[in-house]
């Protein structure tokens, strides 16, 4: 019953979909008004969406297992908050999910773009509407998450235990705010080119819209890269998989995107720019769905492979990328005379500098995951691409990147001289020398190194001493560009500082070298809900003679009959310690990893300073409306 | 002949593309350097000299093959046609069993010798690589 809801709510959200276009393109030819009859049909197709997405939910609450997508992905005994979240820890649910904010999006678009004019509103619903309809077929057709199984199974297949975890369970949903509020900046952008409406107020009403789809897509990205360090037990916060390259691709266009609309709202230059731009923020978060989803990438996002979906979703992509390159080639109309011609040293010209770095970011992340790809198409040759390649290609670059990006902020629109030269000079030898001196201590790669901490530094203190001008011009660029420089430098320290010691030991063994001692001493067993559990206690003892205990646990799970790590991690300001244990297979040996990892909680904290950068700047601007 | 203002945007095209080129060409170099070939054991058989590059073995641990010490794990990964001795210390994955699929990153050092760097993670037990399952497929 509640799953023929489910499935009919769809088939009438289509329909109300395309009674949306109909009743769009009739707007646009006879009346000067908006026809309140679309937002009424918006608002029924997001209650459809919610009615369907609300019953798969009821379906994994109740165990429902007559439904194919609750049998694959659930199970009695898992707790109700991971029955819960097993809703979109598939395919078929993470894609309703999709849904269900593509709409809501459209909804809030509507309502907080009442002042708009009307031909722009009605271009961008019909474009919104475009990739819904796009979706529903797509859900409908090829992942129908309301399939019956006859007989009714007694028992499900359970959800992957590596995705019954806190921050896992929320990291779909956020990380999907982020990517399909990108979709709305596609819209909304050619909808503004077909009624010749790029202008000013576009720009700073569609800037919010980027920013809020970033701060989101910067969360998911950091619970998904807390959920590998201590649950996936990888130990480190960026690995450069290629589901992680994904996600970090429109991440970068969407950075691009936000400064180079602001030059565009301040001095109605680089229109062009900022239509690609937002173009390929979209596109890129399609490409991301369409590498994860047609199970091309092995990863743990890879729910099921299924060549007809990917076929379908490359199909789709290739016609939105088509639809909106057909717009921008005919209909976009730069008349508007462009003010005055750039000088060199200017603000613009810097973020335009800055925003050419982005570009050679993103085309290094995104050569080195579709390579691969490509290479085994043409020549069948199986390759991967390790992080010596990415590091190769950036850190070099991050040098010039960080300092433009120090100084940039201290210039004026239009054309200005450099004030306090001095200072900035002065700031750079002192950021030089803490760097030198650190450095000598630690010996990595010293020339290098020592210029790419003074570089990081130095933006550090720069935009340290920003916040204490009597008179901040952009409080909200500040904070996030401090955020930024914290987050190299602490990327930088844990690189440097960390150290590791992997082993195999027995009950009862310990492990000696000369700067530690790690003792086996127990294992505990327990019987919980859903799994076995076994905690083993290590006492770690440094040269100091102070000790720790730990308590890394493993978990044996009965449905699906998986064995997950936990890791014990002892978390303090300067350095985490961090243990995990593997289970080796019919083996007495328990294998042992522990870790020292200095700075680490400043990573996750300097990326939640920068999102804080991007809260601030939508405050600021609905202050000033 | 042309005015200042052609000259420039002549100037500005042209380091434009250079830059382009220069860029394309430096990724594309360090995309050869830095790849990972995936081999089978018997695709190391097959080689005519072993070379002092990282490569990836996929295939099956094979049954009782499992040898653990404090500092190290030796196990055969087997394509069920070849295999190769594998020595590896290192962080060893929850789903690393006999008789499962596994790929292994490491070095050669002769054709029957493998020294492991890493042993890739896998999430499910089900999963096999799309390389081990063909690699396994085409015996």
């Amino acid at each position: 019953m509640i799953n023929l809801i489910g499935y009919y709510s769809l088939i009438i959200g289509l329909v109300i979909s395309l009674s949306i276009v109909f009743l769009s393109i009739k707007n646009l030819r006879n009346s000067e008004k908006f026809d309140q009859r679309i937002t009424v049909s918006i608002v029924t197709q997001f209650f459809l969406v919610v009615v369907s997405f609300f019953s798969l939910i009821l379906s994994f609450i109740n165990s429902d297992f007559s439904n194919e997508t609750v049998f694959n992905n659930s199970h009695t005994t898992e707790p109700l908050f991971y029955k819960i979240t097993g809703t979109w820890g598939n395919h078929e649910g993470s894609l309703l999910l999709w849904l269900l904010v593509l709409t809501l999006y459209l909804l809030i678009f509507l309502f907080r773009s009442k002042s708009q004019p009307k031909d722009y509103k009605i271009f961008t619903t019909l474009f919104q509407q475009i990739i819904v309809i796009g979706f529903f077929i797509f859900l409908i057709k090829t992942s129908n998450p309301f399939n019956y199984i006859y007989p009714t199974p007694n028992e499900g297949l359970g959800l992957n235990p590596i995705l019954q975890d806190p921050a896992l369970a929320i990291h779909p949903p956020i990380l999907y705010l982020g990517y399909v509020g990108t979709s709305i900046i596609f819209s909304s952008v050619l909808g503004a080119i077909c009624a010749d409406q790029v202008s000013r107020e576009w720009a700073s009403h569609i800037k919010k819209w980027a920013v809020t789809s970033w701060i989101f897509l910067t969360f998911g990205i950091l619970l998904g890269s807390i959920w590998a360090y201590y649950e996936l037990g990888w130990g480190g916060f960026w690995f450069w998989d290629p589901v992680e390259n994904i996600s970090l691709m429109p991440w970068l266009a969407l950075v691009t995107l936000i400064h180079c609309i602001t030059v565009f709202e301040k001095r109605l230059i680089l229109s062009s720019w900022v239509i690609v731009l937002s173009i390929s923020t979209f596109t890129l978060s399609m490409c991301g769905t369409f590498l994860v989803r047609s199970g091309i990438l092995n990863s743990i996002h890879t729910f099921a492979n299924d060549p007809e979906r990917g076929l379908y979703i490359l199909i789709f992509l290739f016609t939105l990328i088509f639809l909106s390159i057909l717009i921008f080639i005919f209909f976009f109309k730069n008349e508007k005379k462009e003010l005055g011609s750039i000088y060199w040293m200017s603000k613009e010209t810097s973020i335009l500098v800055n925003n050419w770095f982005m570009m050679y970011f993103l085309s290094v992340v995104l050569l080195g995951t579709t390579y691969p790809i490509f290479l085994e198409v043409i020549t069948s040759d199986k390759i991967s691409v390790g992080p010596p390649f990415y590091h190769k290609l950036i850190l070099p670059f991050l040098i010039p990147f960080l300092i433009a990006m120090a100084i940039g902020p201290k210039l004026k629109w239009i054309k200005s001289n450099l004030k306090n030269k001095i200072n900035l000079i002065l700031f750079f030898i002192i950021s030089f020398l803490i760097s030198f001196l650190i450095m000598s201590t630690i010996k990595v790669k010293f020339l290098f190194n020592t210029i790419l901490l003074s570089s990081a530094f130095y933006l550090f203190f720069v935009s340290l001493k920003d916040f204490f001008k009597n008179k901040i011009n952009n409080f909200s660029q500040n904070i996030a560009h401090f955020g930024f420089s914290l987050l190299i430098l602490s990327i930088l320290f844990n690189n440097f500082l960390s150290k590791e010691v992997i082993t195999n030991l027995k009950i009862g063994e310990s492990f000696q070298s000369k700067d530690l001692k790690i003792s086996f001493e127990s294992l505990n067993q327990n019987t919980i809900s859903n799994y076995e559990s076994l905690v083993g206690k290590f006492n770690i003892e440094n040269s100091k003679g102070d000790t720790e205990i730990l308590y890394p646990e493993l978990r044996i799970y009965n449905q699906p009959n998986i064995v997950t790590s936990e890791a014990d991690i002892k978390i303090s300001l300067w350095s985490d310690k961090f243990m995990t244990m593997n289970y080796v297979n019919n083996q007495e040996y328990f294998n042992i990893r522990y870790q020292t990892k200095p700075f680490m909680i400043w990573i996750w904290i300097s990326t939640l300073i920068i999102t804080i950068g991007g809260f601030t700047s939508l405050l600021k601007k609905r202050h000033e409306n | 002949m042309y005015g200042h203002k052609v000259k420039l945007r002549f100037l500005f095209i042209f380091v434009a593309l250079t830059i382009l080129a220069l860029t394309t060409f430096l990724i594309l170099k360090s995309l050869e350097e830095n790849v990972i070939y995936f081999q089978s054991p018997s695709d190391i058989k097959t080689l005519n000299n072993v070379k002092k590059e990282k490569i990836r073995i996929g295939g099956m641990v094979k049954e009782s093959s499992i040898e653990i010490r404090n500092n190290e794990v030796n196990f055969i990964i087997t394509d069920l046609n070849n295999e190769l001795n594998v020595s590896y210390s290192g962080v060893i994955p929850n789903l690393f069993s006999e008789g499962k699929g596994v790929v292994a990153e490491g070095y050669l050092k002769d054709k029957n010798f493998f020294v492991a760097t890493k042993i890739l993670a896998k999430h499910d037990e089900n999963y096999m690589p799309p390389e081990v399952k063909e690699a396994l497929q085409e015996k």
